[in-house]
């Protein structure tokens, strides 16, 4: 049990920690915003993984039943986490388009060459 | 509807304590349930929200999805970020794609899943045309279909929520 | 070693993680990177609750810590729709 936890946790802190790295790697808003979405995304994903095995662990152990009470919520958390996640990246990813910040070193920009020849915003 | 049954099984679930549920929790549930389903119907009355979300068979296929493609995917996805963290290595690009599906749910399915797989964040969405514009990390052609971006997603996604 | 002290030494590195993001929260030159870096310190700060639990064994904090994840996805999109122009 405590290899098992202690694998899961491990994977999960390297992934935070590299978010964390490419915070100050990447050069503007949308590479970071890849960098920090999957990495934070799926190392919380396995440290609540790992709280899921001790809570299941302690339970076939014999202990009382509110350590399943635990498992459950940490999945409910995690969903909220998996949605919520993505759509603030897409809303902050769109808000940062709007107000005029363009991807550094891009080869070619489609969306701000079809608002140009829209004349307006796409949606 | 379907908020209504959502949120009244969430409060039921997080008030679930191993043992039996006490019928006056199943009453709170049902209050509370109905009272979020009214304010949402009230203050966005074309919500696009159906009830073929309802259906057992498509929160099946649901589980499906999440469990077979998208784990894989956000897998890969996270070791190519790594590995694009370690060496500095991007070349990226805003391109757009056209998608093809019909209903709002759909298109969110499809643009929350492209933001968590590999290399690609989802930055705007055309309402009329159904095309999705999409940051590319590392761009290879001018003119990518979908299934270069994000493989097989628009399938799983039609047959999830349309 | 004990399994809580596992999830304690887990705990300590999220929370430095977490610090180590308010280096961009701070110095970040556009508003947008300063929303980047507050969007996955609230991340790391739900991950680091849901350990907590563990460490403290209380199935309370779980529940903060999904009531958390909800407020910061407001207020996330309160500021993309600030950034935006159109409040």
């Amino acid at each position: 049990m405590n290899t098992a936890i202690g694998i899961l946790l491990g994977i999960g802190l390297l992934f935070n920690v590299l978010g964390t790295v490419s915070l100050y790697r990447f050069p503007d808003v949308y590479t970071r915003l890849h960098g920090t979405t999957k990495c934070t995304t799926f190392g919380s994903l396995f440290t609540s993984a790992a709280v899921v095995v001790y809570g299941l662990t302690k339970f076939f152990q014999g202990y009382e039943g509110r350590f399943v009470t635990l498992s459950l919520h940490v999945l409910v958390a995690v969903l909220a986490l998996l949605i919520s996640n993505a759509t603030g990246a897409n809303a902050i990813a769109r808000a940062a388009h709007r107000s005029g910040i363009m991807p550094v070193r891009a080869v070619f920009d489609r969306l701000a060459e079809d608002e140009k020849t829209m004349g307006r915003r796409v949606s | 509807m379907v908020i209504f049954v959502a949120s009244a099984l969430t409060y039921l679930l997080l008030v679930w304590a191993g043992g039996s549920i006490e019928w006056l929790e199943v009453v709170i549930a049902l209050v509370f349930g109905g009272l979020i389903a009214v304010m949402a119907k009230r203050w966005n009355p074309d919500m696009p929200l159906r009830h073929s979300w309802l259906n057992p068979v498509r929160l099946v296929r649901f589980l499906v999805y999440l469990f077979g493609p998208f784990l894989v995917a956000l897998v890969q996805a996270n070791l190519d970020v790594a590995m694009r963290v370690i060496t500095g290595k991007i070349n990226p690009g805003i391109v757009r794609i056209p998608t093809g599906l019909a209903s709002d749910g759909a298109l969110t399915l499809l643009a929350n899943s492209i933001t968590l797989t590999p290399g690609t964040l989802t930055v705007d969405a055309n309402d009329e045309s159904r095309e999705l514009y999409v940051h590319w990390i590392n761009v290879t052609t001018e003119e990518p279909k979908a299934s270069d971006i994000c493989g097989t997603f628009p399938e799983w996604a039609r047959r999830i929520a349309e | 070693m004990t399994t809580e002290a596992l999830f304690s030494y887990a705990a300590a590195v999220l929370g430095l993680a977490a610090l180590a993001m308010l280096g961009r929260l701070i110095a970040g030159p556009t508003l947008a990177d300063r929303a980047v870096a507050l969007d996955a310190m609230n991340t790391l700060v739900v991950a680091l609750m849901i350990i907590l639990s563990v460490i403290f064994d209380s199935v309370v904090m779980v529940d903060v810590a999904i009531v958390y994840a909800g407020l910061s996805f407001v207020g996330t999109m309160f500021i993309a729709r600030y950034l935006e122009g159109s409040m």
